[in-house]
């Protein structure tokens, strides 16, 4: 296949994932707004865009950290190159780029859903109708995801937007979990308090994890579990494990395709064997901040390495 | 472009109201239709067409929307008979067009014989000085065509233009049926309907059997793309997918060991056909326009070396300038030795002074064409314009004669289009698909039919708000 057309589906299923976790952060980062006083709920919106990394961008805007301007610029301000809208937009543009490389059906997904989400996104969200706003967007990214599942050949395409998928959302649960404990956290007081365990529930929920988070957990809400849950728990489908797992699994099959391993498999490797030695104890012995750190830069390393080893652009 | 519509030939009814041949099981089966449930579909077949983005781009749109092209449910049919005549017209007039080209780049037998004035190859810019004494592999310039027709009488089909360059519009004849098939599928069960469908594999047929010697048992096709911002994207996307052929932009492609290769995630590989969907002038930056980013620097070299099939050649675009398309009758004479079977548009070529003093005083009632425009874009509508562009075209036209020729308004054929007060004639065109390769003419039976939704208008270019219908070929 194309260099161009690996970069293209490989960045069509980056874009849709991060549209899919920038709603479901938007989600937890409402829910926790909600229940808060001003000054406070400033603070959590704030943290939602530190975590989006949108928080420079809208500081240039000039706009209030309140919900209604930090849920519009999120989801579908026309000057925000990273909003919602334009990321469904840039994962449409991708598709079309790489139209030949994706089937009829995981193109008229993908297609259908920036329809779909311009229409809803055409007018301002307001709070009544955002729950039905982010849904739509999960819902939308869930159907490419499905199309591609139960349509596309099993080959090397196959596995570039696999790899698309888990780096990005690899990455985004490291820092969902990072900006939560380095950032929120104004004290150690505060471990273990109400607004701490709010804060918590929220982690969870912008990562979809929390009725599995409970059902393993029996209710004991606590950063060390958490932490243990989104790093190492290789069952549930967003932690950092099951992505490196998935990575593993599709690299070893482009390995496998083209009769030889790439420098992107060793960093892919190192990187899994840390994770695969590591323990709740040692992360917080190194520092949780420190390790999802070195997480985060080792994804963005590999995943580097993968554009140069498959000459996505030259 | 208004027109007279009692010498308006309409393909379903004739004057007194009685159904042609062609439509009467169309007809018979639309007799037991609901005009609401006809609309109904209607709109259904728009929203298949979104989902699916057939979409193109408009140049010059400022808002850069993709638009869809205007689908119409009312077929347009053709009996077998009426078939048959048109594909011995094409080709024998494709041939001639085959012929005519590597001459023009030869021998240049039909100056030499006073056929056509030299001045006409020499100095047009389509013609390209690269291509003199070059034998494209298999000896084929005009790979793939698209012949405009109209119609004007029950037995009168005329070729607007040849369109031998790069023709366009093969992604809706599939479409369109398609969606007819979804949206009407008891019809073709009722009537026996020539299928398109396999066009894509005629394609890839007739452009790997042009493959050059280098080439392995299985020729490498690509489609070259300027990108997703060309207005007829869609298509090229729709026909490297059904090919099984690569889409490539000129960023994908440079020379590798004197091929032309592709960068692909395991490295160059090289391509054996290149279906361009490129214009000569971006084909190559080291050879034509040196500011293109869509070609590939170097492509003529290793072409004229004979390891890359380019399809359609380069410099077969002289052949869609409207001035040599005036002796297209003198051509396809010359090299066929026969008649033409299908006629041409008469055509006053206005760089001779009794044609442009012609033209001049009967301005109003003409059609006057750049002679190498197309699209649509930069003619002028006699009977449509008013005074003050009339009078303004007939400046340009004398300051610049050899740039325009002029033909009649044609009275275009009809056929009904549904509208929101029922079935109405529209006037249409066809641009039937033909495939060309060292294994003979392959015309795909049926096309694009062209519609212009407008009442009376004769214009029916996609980019000036024409429309499209499913085109039928009945079976015998």
């Amino acid at each position: 296949m194309l260099g161009r057309s690996a970069n293209g589906i490989f960045w069509m299923m980056r874009n849709l994932e991060r549209a899919e976790n920038t709603a479901r952060l938007l989600d937890a980062g409402f829910r926790l707004a909600l229940t808060r006083g001003q000054s406070a709920a400033r603070e959590e919106w704030r943290s939602v865009l530190v975590t989006i990394g949108q928080d420079v961008e809208f500081a240039r805007h000039n706009l209030d950290y309140t919900g209604p301007s930090v849920t519009n610029f999120i989801l579908r301000d026309r000057d925000n190159p990273g909003s919602v809208l334009a990321m469904f937009e840039s994962a449409r543009s991708n598709a079309r780029t790489v139209r030949t490389a994706i089937t009829r059906e995981v193109w008229e997904a993908t297609n259908e859903s920036w329809m779909v989400l311009r229409e809803l996104l055409s007018r301002p969200v307001r709070a009544g109708n955002l729950g039905e706003v982010l849904a739509a967007i999960r819902r939308q990214s869930t159907l490419v995801r499905g199309a591609m599942d139960g349509t596309m050949l099993r080959n090397e395409i196959f596995n570039f937007a696999r790899i698309g998928t888990f780096i990005e959302r690899a990455d985004n649960t490291a820092r969902i979990l990072d900006v939560k404990y380095h950032l929120l956290l104004p004290s150690v007081g505060w471990v273990g308090s109400t607004l701490d365990n709010a804060q918590w529930e929220t982690v969870l929920r912008s990562v979809a994890g929390e009725r599995a988070y409970r059902w393993l957990n029996a209710g004991s809400m606590d950063a060390r579990g958490i932490a243990e849950f989104l790093i190492l728990d290789g069952r549930f489908p967003r932690s950092l494990t099951f992505c490196y797992e998935k990575l593993r699994s599709n690299m070893a099959s482009l390995a496998r395709e083209y009769g030889q391993e790439t420098p992107a498999h060793e960093l892919l490797r190192d990187a899994g064997s840390r994770m695969h030695h590591t323990n709740t104890a040692q992360i917080f012995e190194y520092g949780l901040h420190e390790t999802i750190v070195t997480v985060i830069a080792g994804i963005k390393a590999i995943a580097e390495a993968i554009a140069a080893d498959y000459r996505f652009t030259v | 472009m208004a027109s007279d519509s009692s010498a308006v030939y309409d393909e379903m009814h004739d004057a007194a109201g009685s159904v042609h041949l062609a439509y009467s099981e169309y007809h018979d089966w639309l007799g037991t239709q609901q005009p609401g449930w006809l609309r109904q579909q209607s709109d259904e077949a728009e929203r298949f067409f979104r989902r699916t983005g057939i979409t193109f781009n408009v140049y010059g749109d400022s808002d850069g929307e993709e638009r869809l092209i205007p689908f119409d449910v009312v077929p347009r049919i053709v009996t077998a008979a009426e078939w048959r005549k048109l594909e011995r017209g094409i080709t024998q007039r494709v041939r001639a067009l085959n012929a005519f080209i590597h001459d023009i780049y030869h021998r240049q037998e039909i100056v030499r014989a006073g056929r056509l004035p030299e001045h006409l190859i020499s100095q047009n810019d389509a013609f390209l000085p690269q291509m003199v004494g070059f034998e494209p592999p298999g000896g084929i310039y005009t790979h793939i065509v698209g012949v405009d027709l109209v119609r004007t009488g029950p037995d009168e089909f005329l070729v607007l233009e040849d369109n031998a360059r790069t023709p366009s519009g093969v992604s809706y004849m599939l479409e369109n049926r398609e969606t007819m098939m979804a949206m009407f599928p008891e019809l073709f069960t009722r009537i026996a309907v020539r299928p398109v469908s396999d066009y894509p594999r005629r394609l890839a047929r007739s452009l790997a059997a042009c493959a050059p010697d280098v080439a392995s048992d299985r020729p490498v096709v690509a489609v070259l793309t300027p990108g997703i911002y060309n207005s007829a994207y869609y298509e090229h996307a729709f026909l490297a997918d059904q090919m099984g052929a690569e889409l490539v932009e000129g960023s994908d492609l440079r020379v590798v060991d004197g091929r032309i290769a592709m960068r692909t995630t395991r490295g160059y590989e090289p391509i054996d056909v290149l279906y361009r969907r490129v214009d000569d002038e971006f084909l190559d930056p080291l050879t034509f326009n040196p500011a293109s980013v869509l070609g590939v620097p170097g492509i003529m070299d290793i072409y004229r070396a004979g390891r890359i099939t380019i399809a359609n050649a380069p410099g077969t675009g002289i052949a869609d300038d409207k001035a040599i398309y005036s002796y297209m009758p003198e051509i396809i004479e010359f090299y066929t030795g026969e008649k033409p079977l299908l006629g041409n548009v008469q055509t006053w070529r206005c760089s001779e002074a009794d044609a442009l003093a012609y033209v001049l005083d009967n301005l109003k009632e003409l059609v006057v064409k750049e002679v190498h425009g197309s699209g649509g874009y930069g003619m002028l509508i006699g009977p449509t314009s008013s005074k003050a562009e009339l009078a303004a075209f007939a400046k340009k036209l004398r300051a610049r004669p050899e740039q325009y020729i002029a033909q009649p308004t044609l009275a275009l054929s009809t056929v009904p289009i549904l509208t929101k007060a029922g079935l109405a004639p529209r006037h249409v065109d066809l641009r039937p698909f033909v495939l060309v390769s060292p294994s003979g003419i392959d015309i795909t039976p049926g096309g694009l039919t062209r519609v212009a939704l407008k009442q009376g208008s004769l214009v029916v270019n996609s980019s000036q708000g024409g429309g499209t219908k499913d085109s039928w070929v009945l079976e015998d």
